[in-house]
């Protein structure tokens, strides 16, 4: 769909930030069973420089695929069937072999993923495998690298991190093993970080730290984050913008004030309208029902529409285009075309603000006391 | 659920007696009738080699007939431990464990612990491990009927196994299918209704929505409530997360390396919190509001800097107020009410 693209490019800004990947038009196939399924449908978006882009939607909405394609790590059967990822002059599309990524992969963008146990080689200790990026990446030497490594583990807030260094990943605890994950991304010095799910495996506190971690060191070293999750409060805190993916496309586009403060698709409404933050003690949770689509048959028009209260007729026959709301917000519904029928939206939206409101004050109330 | 399949269920004879040994140690103490569970005390430890690690010391907690409670803390803190002891897959080393003022703890007939299984059920974190994949779902849901005789005949069963499955918003038609053909949320749901199926008094949900993405975890979390209204059912519900904890619950305990720091009733625990491990739970988290989330500062508890314990006057759970108790010594149980004071008394 170039309309999307189209939109997607000609967002003015009143100071437009450097585009650090530009992704066009972008379709990810997989090969199962020795039928093909399009898995990221014609996506196009803009990551901007220093920023942090969340991408939030449900297991299956193409999230992971999406950013794999930056670093070459899909599947072996997956395969990128056509657009192009534009990062600095090279299109990361057309890169093939091992040989092609290496000079990007880890080194100028790097992935932090979901569990931290698994990211780590067990059997390796974490000072070794913190030092081994810095001796390959850096070319330092062995007594460098350990200097460095442990350098590493204290910006991360590894205590006793001299002690530790030689310690192995299971004498870790998970939030700590996700502080050595980031400290060996760090290494790189990397200019794109992916985040993907990197706090769902992790209790709310650790969850937080972990969050600010981030953040900080994102300040520090003025990376850009590509924050992968499907719990629209956790990106509250850490995003710029919000790209919200459902079915393989990106559904909505906005900065994360756009996406909070003035959702447009229903399945953002959705998605928010399920956070138990903002749910009240005397109403069931809304939820989303059905199940996200399976890419086995092709979708035809909106993906979203069997699962959706608000779809038209026209949802099940043509997918929509995306409609620009602002010039840094846009959103793919047939709800936003000016023949729609004016649709009341669901309770916890059209309260969105007070919820917001009351949920921070529940839980603001003990910083008051703690001020005082 | 129909009636008359309650009442099926309720009549199915598991022994043959006209009063099993849970109701009768509930007629015999009815004063006590109002807590169904109660830890005496409890300690659990395991050994790793000749080390003993001692997870859980001197804990005491009551839970009241056909409330949820919340029971919420880090991971390692031994909230899951507290409710596999409860039934029994972790082992108690000291102290007791009553249900219906049975002890339930240690050594007991295989009489009681087998009608045990009846009464108390367990819905597991984890959906895709907790299932076994060999199996397919119509075994998994009514493995527990087959094991006491809770049907008739064939035909009684598989229709108890089909309404269970459609109440859990699954189709009768999976029966047949295994646990890898289906999403995360679905397994649950699965874990839920071989749970449901027995109709216990007692459910321990062990952070069943911990690993399903939060549009799923509405679904669950509705499915555990309207089971437990519908039912009058108790729930000690295991979660790391607050805010989901304070959705479902009537009480939320507080724990932290192994011992109940706080616990209240759930609108109390969030106007009046105490505990400092409490502030930094609640402040941990997150509001789905980008203004306020910016300027959110995480309060970090850090127990050695905070509490200055010496043996003389070692910290207690002591109640401050009508049924909020916290854990602490002298000092700070004057420090803790004059918090309570501003914060104005119970409403």
């Amino acid at each position: 769909m170039s309309k999307e693209k189209e939109i997607l490019k000609e967002t003015p800004e009143t100071k437009e930030p450097e585009v650090v990947v530009d992704v066009q038009n972008l379709s990810v196939g997989f090969t199962v069973r020795g039928k093909k399924i399009n898995v990221i449908r014609n996506i196009s978006f803009k990551v901007y420089k220093g920023e942090t882009l969340a991408i939030v939607g449900e297991s299956g909405s193409g999230k992971s695929v999406t950013t794999k394609t930056f670093t070459g790590m899909l599947e072996k059967n997956g395969f990128v069937t056509s657009g192009s990822i534009l990062f600095d002059g090279m299109n990361l599309a057309k890169f093939k072999t091992d040989e092609d990524w290496r000079p990007i992969r880890g080194k100028r963008i790097a992935t932090i993923f979901q569990d931290p146990m698994t990211s780590l080689n067990p059997l390796l200790t974490i000072g070794f495998q913190i030092s081994e990026v810095l001796r390959l990446h850096h070319g330092l030497s062995k007594q460098e690298a350990k200097e460095e490594a442990i350098k590493l583990l204290k910006k991360v807030r590894i205590p006793n991190a001299e002690a530790r260094y030689d310690d192995y990943p299971f004498q870790y605890s998970g939030g700590m093993r996700q502080r050595v994950v980031i400290a060996i991304a760090l290494a790189c010095r990397p200019e794109i970080l992916i985040c993907d799910e990197p706090t769902t495996a992790l209790d709310v506190t650790v969850q937080a730290q972990i969050i600010a971690l981030i953040k900080e060191l994102q300040e520090e070293y003025h990376w850009t984050t590509i924050f992968i999750t499907h719990d629209l409060g956790v990106v509250a805190n850490v995003a710029n913008r919000i790209a919200v993916m459902y079915g393989g496309q990106i559904v909505e586009y906005g900065t994360v004030e756009d996406v909070f403060y003035n959702p447009a698709h229903p399945y953002t409404w959705a998605l928010l309208a399920s956070l138990p933050q903002l749910g009240s003690k005397d109403e069931a949770l809304s939820y989303i029902k059905g199940n996200p689509p399976s890419f086995s048959s092709e979708i035809i028009g909106d993906a979203f529409a069997p699962r959706n209260e608000y779809a038209m007729n026209i949802d099940f026959v043509k997918e929509p285009p995306m409609f620009q709301i602002s010039p840094t917000h846009c959103a793919k519904t047939w709800l936003l075309d000016p023949r729609a029928p004016k649709v009341e939206k669901p309770k916890v939206i059209q309260e969105l603000h007070a919820r917001m409101k009351r949920a921070a004050e529940e839980l603001k109330r003990q910083e008051g006391v703690e001020d005082e | 659920m129909s009636k008359e399949e309650k009442k099926i269920l309720e009549q199915a004879p598991v022994e043959e007696k006209e009063l099993d040994i849970f109701e009768q140690g509930r007629k015999d103490h009815p004063e006590d009738d109002d807590t169904i569970v109660k830890m005496r005390d409890v300690r659990v430890a395991f050994k790793i080699g000749s080390i003993e690690r001692v997870i859980i010391n001197h804990l005491n907690l009551d839970i009241k007939r056909g409330e949820v409670l919340g029971l919420v803390g880090e991971s390692g803190s031994g909230k899951t431990t507290i409710g596999r002891a409860l039934i029994r897959i972790n082992k108690v080393s000291g102290g007791e464990v009553l249900f219906n003022n049975v002890k339930i703890s240690g050594k007991i007939p295989k009489k009681t612990e087998r009608l045990l299984k009846t009464k108390m059920q367990m819905i597991f974190q984890d959906p895709g491990d907790s299932l076994n994949d060999r199996a397919n779902i119509d075994y998994i849901v009514s493995e527990g009927l087959r094991a006491f005789k809770l049907y008739k005949d064939e035909e009684d069963r598989l229709q108890k196994v089909q309404q269970m499955m459609q109440r859990v918003g699954l189709r009768p038609e999976y029966l047949n299918r295994y646990p890898h053909e289906f999403s995360g949320g679905q397994r649950q749901r699965i874990g839920i209704a071989r749970c449901m199926i027995m109709n216990p008094e007692f459910v321990i949900a062990d952070e069943p929505i911990s690993a399903l993405d939060v549009s799923i975890r509405a679904q669950v979390l509705n499915l555990i409530r309207e089971f437990q209204q519908e039912r009058k059912m108790t729930v000690l519900f295991i979660a790391h997360d607050l805010s989901v904890v304070r959705y479902i619950s009537d009480r939320i305990a507080v724990i932290y390396a192994g011992h109940i720091v706080e616990i209240a009733e759930a609108n109390r625990l969030f106007e009046a919190p105490l505990h400092p491990y409490t502030k930094s739970l609640l402040s941990a988290v997150p509001i789905p509001d980008p203004k306020v989330e910016r300027k959110k500062k995480i309060i970090t508890y850090n127990p050695a800097e905070l509490h200055h314990y010496v043996l003389s006057d070692a910290p207690k759970l002591v109640e401050i107020e009508p049924g909020h108790f916290v854990r602490c010594n002298t000092p700070e149980l004057e420090a803790y009410k004059a918090e309570l004071e501003r914060l104005g008394g119970k409403k």
